[in-house]
């Protein structure tokens, strides 16, 4: 822990005398070099006042590198640091770890970022290296003023959230709670399981969806580390790395989970002898009651009234015949919306995907032609707990003799997205492998490119050929009902042109079947806003690195999981899910994180008490000392936001590292030089 | 009101029925019409694949035309009835406005010959001024005699509604269909409404490569498809996609062995039949067959709403 402000401010600057400064000017292989002349701005920082040392190497973020900075602080040529480099955002923990290894403050460090910043930005060399020396020399003035700070630590909240009930978060929820840490998992669907218990089988193996998945979702429903929150979404976080706080809302289903046992008796003796409403699970195609469950393996097994159906929700008038039933007086009317508040250390977001809405190209007759169906609809028709019990048929009830499959539907098209989904091209060719083996209708495919890389695609692929698929290259232009023959009278007709053989073909088709793409969740931006994280242009959420930290995020104990971060297969999605489990365990289990010490402190002799920044701190890290009229702040508490500093009207709340003679040392320095 | 008018080239030919339509539906809602002084060709589908530039600069002299006549820095909306006039226009706008190496050579060209043009003038399609300031609910009002029941088709046609047009959706535009739902006809559900008609193609000049045998089984495949559905007409806002599918159809029947007999007309003389106008000033008389279901001689009072 630091020591208080007073007893510093006594002190000389450094416990080793005077600023000697080292300038290490990066090459970054020809990152840097190949734009900047860093001889030249090495000769430069060596004449710049305090510098002690100005060296050149061509990685410095490399051990070598590093250990040249040691080196001369160890050495003790010099007391401070200045790194031309990378950003900070990249290197700035390297390097201020490789200060500390030579025996001062780690913060005794500054960065100057000449690779972001000038060699990648800047167009003319000689450009280039005059910026890079301005940026050296404010670095120079800046660093010089570097006050000597510990760095701190906080402890970590063993506990771990993660958000969304589907295979991702099923995999890290139970590889958590597996390594003993308690794992509140939330999903806002009444039941988890998510597009993956949708799905009838799998490719590229052709196991069955339910077989692999439900076994992993009764072992998070029995599993002592996990608490499970179903109909529950979160809705506010606050805290930081190692420390959330997060709040859950609990939507009311009506039934008290932990006294229904999942016997279904309610459902049974309904009011409504029949479904009457459009089953969502089943994507419409079949219809349920108002008090239902999803899919028989529905996790937690337990019921959901839907008042906007429910008579009594929506009448008063109905004989409850559903309560009748019930055994264990598990039907609560009155139920309202809860709230959990939870701590927990760190976060894996699993929030998975939506599929494109096919409506949204026209020209395929979505929407207008009642046999054109999206994909997701058909995995519930030929799913065996599907509304057909299995059985791919039409609207009017009779098999298609012929299929087409249309690839890349709101995929690789600038209309929509200019991504390519990842998982069409191979669902489509298991949905046509089920589709021929259980009504025998021939299968025509239409492909832009056949993208099968992955373990036993291409292998999957080839089977599919010799299965008779009638595979067409070239993206279809319209499905439509113009006929111009007898044998496409009363049929939808697909026109595309086939680039292998170079003409325009029209193939008559009873079904057609609609490779819808991959989207991010409609609420993908609150959802980002909720956890302090960024997205991409096309709305999926940003990993720290896209290489070498794809599951990390740029908030600190935020992970992520599956579809969210992009469209992913279910292999890949459980490879990610195991990743975020494991780097939040490496976190957690470190037992403490450590903090930046840009917090604020008050120069009591300026502070008028005129208690401006206690109300503004979000965190509560400033207390009054109504005794002797002075604001004072809990630096364990202060998240180094900086509101305090610009808001102080006597200038007397500051920030270590963003001190006004800090900052303005560094801009002072650049406008000399410029 | 008066908008300035760019006919184009067909209107004074072959569409003169078109013309003589719009004006008359024009004039019962008050609206005329001010034709630009020495109007040029579009350039067509001609111009464009010769010179890209001089294909420019002959709409953008036109574009500056319409701004002459309107008060100095005021909008221009500037009608044209034709979709490839239309096109053209729009076409040059957006190469105006996106590549700023062809503006300079453009506004250099039109400065050499005395004009300037500064962006102001909107390009409207007689189907969006129709469908959008006159309103489906003001022609519904002034209908005296609804096409009751009259099945047609609305044939759009590939430029109208792509690829620069914003008035209706590229894919599916329903502006036509509204507009003939409004004067009491049914317009039918069907999938060709932007399916090219043949263009220019029927062009019969050995040395242009066009290819009149692919034009005619293209506008054969619309009317075929009409005719199927049980169109009593098609209906146009085109001059070329008009005559494309009136002029050729005895030549279809003998080409694909399947009768092909059905009338087709621009959305104005529909629209004018079903606000009482005579048919000679709708240029009925002009056209190659007409031959529609017979109606009730009676006149209907107060517009097809008040009749429901």
């Amino acid at each position: 822990m630091r020591e208080p402000e007073r007893d510093r401010a006594s002190r000389p600057p450094s416990p080793n005398g005077g600023p000697r400064i080292g300038v290490y000017v990066c090459h970054c292989g020809l990152n840097i070099a190949g734009k900047v002349d860093v001889q030249a701005v090495v000769d430069f920082a060596a004449t710049l006042p305090n510098v002690a040392v100005a060296r050149d190497y061509r990685f410095m973020c490399s051990d070598p590198g590093q250990d040249l900075i040691e080196q001369d602080l160890r050495d003790g040529l010099i007391n401070r640091v200045v790194v031309a480099s990378c950003s900070p955002l990249m290197h700035e923990a390297t390097f201020r770890r490789a200060t500390a290894e030579g025996g001062t403050s780690p913060f005794h460090f500054q960065m100057a970022s000449i690779r972001e910043h000038v060699s990648w930005v800047t167009a003319d060399a000689d450009e280039a290296t005059e910026k890079a020396k301005a940026l050296v020399a404010g670095a120079v003035r800046r660093v010089a003023l570097h006050e000597y700070l510990e760095p701190r630590q906080a402890s970590v909240n063993a506990d771990v959230m993660v958000v969304g009930g589907g295979i991702a978060g099923i995999h890290a929820a139970l590889t958590m709670a597996d390594a003993g840490k308690h794992v509140f998992l939330v999903e806002r669907e009444s039941t988890i399981g998510g597009h993956m218990a949708k799905f009838d089988k799998t490719f590229p193996t052709l196991d069955c969806a339910a077989c692999i998945l439900t076994p992993k979702m009764s072992q998070v429903r029995s599993h002592p580390n996990i608490t499970l929150w179903t109909y529950s979404d979160v809705v506010s976080v606050e805290g930081y790395t190692g420390d959330f706080t997060v709040r859950v809302r609990h939507r009311p289903r009506y039934v008290i989970e932990e006294l229904c046992t999942g016997c279904f008796e309610c459902i049974e003796k309904c009011i409504h002898k029949q479904g009457k409403f459009d089953d969502e699970f089943n994507e419409g195609l079949g219809k349920r009651k108002p008090i239902y469950i999803p899919f028989p393996q529905a996790t937690p097994s337990v019921v959901v009234v839907d008042p906007e159906t429910c008579i009594w929700f929506k009448t008063g008038k109905c004989p409850q015949t559903c309560v009748e039933a019930c055994e264990r007086d598990a039907f609560d009317f009155e139920q309202q919306e809860t709230f959990d508040e939870v701590k927990v250390g760190a976060i894996v977001l699993a929030t998975g995907f939506k599929t494109f809405d096919a409506a949204r190209a026209p020209e395929y007759g979505y929407g207008t032609y009642p046999n054109v169906y999206t994909s997701l609809e058909v995995e519930r028709l030929l799913n065996a707990a599907g509304p057909t019990g299995g059985e791919p048929i039409l609207r009017d009830g009779t098999r298609p003799r012929s299929v087409g499959i249309i690839h890349c539907v709101g995929s690789r098209d600038e209309r929509y997205n200019a991504y390519c989904s990842r998982v069409c091209c191979m669902y489509s060719l298991k949905l046509a492998h089920l589709v021929k083996e259980r009504t025998g209708a021939e299968v025509y495919e239409f492909y832009i490119d056949m993208r099968a890389a992955g373990k036993g695609y291409e292998e999957f692929y080839d089977e599919i050929l010799k299965e008779g698929t009638h595979l067409i290259r070239g993206r279809v232009a319209e499905v439509t009902d113009e006929a111009i023959s007898p044998e496409e009278e009363g049929r939808l007709v697909i026109r595309a042109e086939d680039t292998l053989m170079g003409v325009v073909r029209r193939i008559p088709v009873d079904m057609v079947v609609l490779a819808v793409g991959l989207e991010p969740q409609s609420d993908a931006q609150e959802v980002r806003r909720l956890f302090n994280i960024s997205c991409g242009g096309e709305g999926f959420f940003t990993e720290r690195h896209p290489k070498l930290a794809p599951v990390s995020t740029f908030t600190d104990g935020v992970f992520l999981a599956g579809a969210c971060q992009g469209p992913k297969d279910i292999p890949d999605t459980v490879a990610q899910a195991g990743a975020a489990a494991a780097e939040a365990l490496a976190m957690v289990d470190r037992g403490y994180v450590m903090l930046e010490a840009n917090t604020a402190f008050i120069d009591e002799a300026a502070c008028s008490g005129c208690k401006t920044c206690v109300g503004l701190c979000p965190f509560g890290a400033i207390a009054f000392d109504e005794e002797r009229k002075k604001a004072a702040v809990n630096e364990v508490v202060c998240k180094g936001c900086g509101i305090c500093v610009g808001a102080c009207p006597s200038g007397a709340a500051q920030q270590h590292l963003f001190t006004d003679a800090q900052i303005f040392a560094e801009i002072e320095g650049v406008l000399e030089y410029v | 009101m008066r908008y300035p008018y760019y006919p184009g080239c067909s209107v004074g030919g072959t569409a003169k029925a078109y013309e003589e339509s719009l004006l008359a539906v024009l004039e019962r809602f008050d609206l005329g019409l001010d034709e630009l002084d020495d109007w040029n060709c579009c350039g067509a589908s001609a111009a464009p694949s010769i010179d890209e530039d001089r294909a420019i600069a002959l709409s953008a002299r036109n574009l500056a035309l319409a701004e002459e006549r309107a008060e100095d820095s005021a909008p221009v909306d500037l009608l044209t009835p034709c979709a490839g006039c239309y096109r053209a226009l729009l076409a040059a706008q957006r190469s105006l406005a996106e590549q700023p190496a062809v503006a300079r050579r453009i506004d250099g060209a039109l400065q050499a010959v005395g004009l300037r043009y500064e962006r102001r003038v909107h390009v409207r399609h007689v189907l969006d001024v129709l469908a959008n300031e006159v309103g489906t609910e003001a022609i519904s009002a002034a209908v005296t005699r609804p096409l009751d029941g009259l099945k047609v088709a609305c044939y759009y046609g590939c430029l109208l509604v792509r690829p620069n047009a914003t008035f209706d959706d590229e894919r599916n535009p329903t502006s036509m269909d509204r507009l003939m739902e409004a004067v009491g006809a049914e317009p039918l559900d069907w999938p060709l409404k932007t399916r090219c008609c043949g263009g220019s193609c029927y062009g019969a000049d050995p040395f242009s490569g066009t290819t009149p045998q692919g034009a005619l089984s293209l506008s054969y495949a619309l009317l075929r498809e009409a005719s199927r559905r049980g169109a009593d007409a098609v209906v146009t806002a085109c001059p070329l996609c008009q005559f494309n599918l009136e002029a050729f159809q005895g030549e279809m029947t003998r080409t694909f062995g399947t009768p092909i007999d059905l009338t087709v007309g621009y959305v104005t003389q529909f629209v004018g039949l079903a606000l009482g106008l005579p048919e000679r000033r709708l240029g009925i008389h002009r056209m190659l067959r007409w031959r529609l279901p017979e109606r009730e001689p009676v006149a209907a009072e107060g517009g097809v709403h008040a009749r429901a």
